[in-house]
């Protein structure tokens, strides 16, 4: 049912996209004015973006957020957050409503072209397919007419209905509009398979499952997702900006610079530390930003192994792996490009 | 001397013997006997959410084993009745709250109901809104999207319903009259708007409405939200005003035309008052209906109480509590909902009373 109306939104709304456009003033000054940078948020990923007990926004996109208003305003507060479903989350970017959406989106060649801007990938996923073992499937050829659990408004559902026809499975879909819904779906019975991303499904099963063991788990695809910060079309200080607020934060990771000796770092004789943490001006400049901008970043959050440890790894509930988000010197897919 | 002869009183009616109610037929045989299974067949919900429940918990992990996890819901029930809000700012809409119910606790007895009342409505929803605001006499300002809970519930419905009532009259009347312009717009409206899904109107309302605005352009999505349930609170309430409208005696309009009054006074001192008194019943069902509707915010991001509930529960230090967030999110629904049923009941007798004198 609701599909139907999103069908009929999307259409409307691709059709308007290019109507959106430009804002009058630049993105940097709209901030400065406000006073605070607008994030997307959704109504409750942990890990990536959700309010704790208290109400305060806590997770990767978040921090990612956060990280910009750090590079604006050397406070990491001065970021709101605005919950947004995931039909909304474009929309809400291309009308100006929000300033980034950092949100778990999927970097996608239709998205790209029809309207905003992506950054730089702040996590890297596989999607996956978390099964009861009871049904005796292990691969995605078993599946034939297995009902699965679909978060809507993510690529998720395409990568479903791809298989369904590729391998001819017919695959049912039960759509929820949460992650945590389908979650909750699937263990008590209402669908045979979840898909989504593949460690996600690790966590899932290791913090949620009644017992872990009753549940396997396999890739849906062979692909890559990068899921990625995106900025509206038209305004390329403000991508630069959010793109480079996010490279610090890995650029950090490799120099060896954390949130607890950023201080000592100042003193590094390495010229390349120097010109990062703003001791040599210049980088800051360019942006339109404090030339510290990097070394606040650190000083407040820490570099992106200690945000990922914090949120979805070691230091959260939901113990991650690093896999592919670890530094490309660890074998992981995240490298920062040059400070100068 | 005379005897004072007092009449016997009547015999009482004679209860029969209990064995006798419920088995005395084959019919009520089956009757106990299916709902003692059904009474038999509650236990272990009986057990999980009483005698296995869990009530405090030093840490979450004890949760993982046994029946419901009430002490969850006693760590998060801030999170669930406030949402997103700032904990330091929290007392506002606390107060908000019980602004609303001493509000509709003021408004319920009929003879309160006059132009006073609806000029205090206005002040209090003004000041309700602006302490939620905020940014004045020392008040941090905290915008829309950090609303959350319960008061983002209880506004909706109010404010949906507070702000259709004038439109749904204005349509009713459109809907009855005999230019044809008012008549038809009054018709397309109602019937356009009746036949959409409330779920279709939040998202066109959420989603579509601000890539039609010119750029730069924002309404504020809790606004566009809220404009969304007043239309659909609108229309439904016209409807009912309609109802009330046919019922009024043609005879009430003729003896006011015969007089000579004019048409908007016929209309707002004869005509609307009957026609809304016959339909208190009604008009207390849609009341009923947009208080749940509400719930549905949460598909386009708006952090009601469900929606604060659910994101409260997706936290994996807690072994997915979702029963018991429901059921405490259910029970105040429940709690709302039945306090406009028992009124409306209330509302009824009198009215009946009323038509008899």
């Amino acid at each position: 049912m609701t599909i139907g109306y999103l069908g009929f939104a999307g259409a409307v709304a691709a059709g308007l996209l290019l109507a959106g456009g430009a804002l009058a003033a630049s993105t940097l000054d709209t901030v400065k004015g406000r006073g605070k940078v607008i994030c997307a948020a959704s109504t409750g990923t942990v890990g990536f973006g959700a309010p704790d007990d208290k109400g305060y926004w806590r997770g990767l996109d978040v921090e990612t957020c956060r990280a910009v208003a750090v590079a604006i305003f050397n406070d990491r507060d001065k970021a709101e957050f605005v919950p947004l479903s995931g039909q909304q989350r474009i929309p809400a970017l291309q009308t100006g409503e929000i300033d980034i959406l950092p949100r778990t989106l999927t970097w996608t060649l239709q998205r790209d072209a029809n309207g905003i801007n992506f950054t730089t990938p702040n996590y890297y996923e596989f999607t996956g397919f978390m099964v009861p073992k009871s049904l005796g499937v292990t691969r995605v050829q078993d599946m034939k007419g297995a009902a699965v659990c679909v978060q809507t408004g993510s690529t998720t559902e395409v990568v479903v209905a791809d298989i369904s026809t590729e391998h001819k499975l017919g695959l049912k879909t039960v759509v929820f509009d949460s992650i945590e819904a389908t979650k909750q779906a699937l263990f008590s019975g209402r669908c045979d398979a979840l898909i989504t991303d593949a460690a996600a499904l690790a966590s899932t099963r290791a913090t949620q499952a009644k017992n872990p063991d009753d549940y396997i788990i396999f890739p849906a695809t062979p692909y890559m997702d990068a899921l990625t910060p995106a900025v509206r079309h038209g305004d390329d200080q403000w991508k630069d900006i959010v793109n480079w607020s996010f490279q610090a934060l890995i650029a950090a990771e490799l120099f060896g610079i954390t949130q607890a000796n950023v201080d000592d770092k100042l003193k590094s004789p390495d010229p390349r530390v120097k010109r990062f943490l703003g001791v040599e001006p210049g980088n800051g400049k360019a942006l339109g930003l404090d030339d510290r901008f990097a070394y606040n970043i650190v000083k407040q959050l820490g570099n992106y192994g200690e945000m990922f440890e914090r949120n979805l790894g070691r230091g959260s509930p939901l113990k991650l792996e690093r896999g592919p988000n670890a530094l490309y010197s660890q074998g992981g897919l995240m490298f920062p490009l040059a400070f100068q | 001397m005379t005897i004072a002869c007092e009449p016997a009183p009547p015999p009482r009616p004679q209860r029969p013997p209990l064995w006798q109610i419920l088995f005395g037929d084959a019919g009520s045989a089956a009757l106990t006997i299916v709902t003692l299974a059904m009474l038999v067949g509650l236990a272990p919900a009986l057990n999980w959410a009483v005698f296995d429940a869990i009530w405090q918990a030093d840490t979450p992990a004890r949760c993982r084993e046994g029946g419901a996890c009430w002490a969850f819901v006693a760590a998060k029930l801030r999170f669930i009745m406030f949402g997103v809000y700032p904990p330091d700012e929290q007392w506002r809409p606390l107060v908000v709250t019980g602004m609303i119910l001493v509000m509709v606790l003021v408004s319920l007895p009929p003879r309160f109901w006059g132009r006073r009342l609806v000029a205090a409505w206005l002040v209090a929803t003004a000041a309700m809104l602006a302490l939620m605001w905020g940014g004045f006499a020392g008040l941090r300002p905290v915008t829309t999207a950090n609303w959350g809970g319960l008061p983002v519930t209880l506004l909706l419905a109010l404010l949906s319903l507070g702000l259709g009532f004038p439109f749904a009259v204005l349509l009713a009347l459109g809907r009855r009259s005999r230019a044809p312009v008012s008549r038809l717009l009054s018709i397309l409206t109602i019937e356009v708007v009746r036949g959409l899904p409330l779920v279709g109107l939040l998202f066109v309302a959420s989603i579509m409405l601000p890539l039609l605005l010119p750029a730069g352009w924002t309404i504020d999505k809790l606004g566009r939200t809220l404009a969304a349930l007043t239309l659909f609170a609108a229309v439904y309430l016209a409807e009912v005003i309609r109802g009330g409208l046919q019922g009024v005696p043609r005879g009430q309009v003729e003896a006011a035309q015969a007089l000579g009054i004019p048409a908007w006074k016929m209309i707002w001192h004869i005509v609307l008052p009957q026609a809304i008194q016959k339909v208190i019943p009604p008009l207390t069902n849609t009341a009923i209906v947009m208080v749940k509707n509400t719930s549905l915010v949460m598909i386009v991001g708006v952090f009601d109480m469900l929606s604060a509930g659910r994101s409260a529960a997706s936290d994996p230090n807690w072994p997915s509590p979702y029963a018991e967030t429901y059921v405490l999110v259910g029970t105040v629904y429940f709690a709302i909902c039945f306090g406009i049923s028992l009124y409306a009941r209330w509302l009824e007798k009198r009215v009946q009373e009323k038509e008899y004198r």
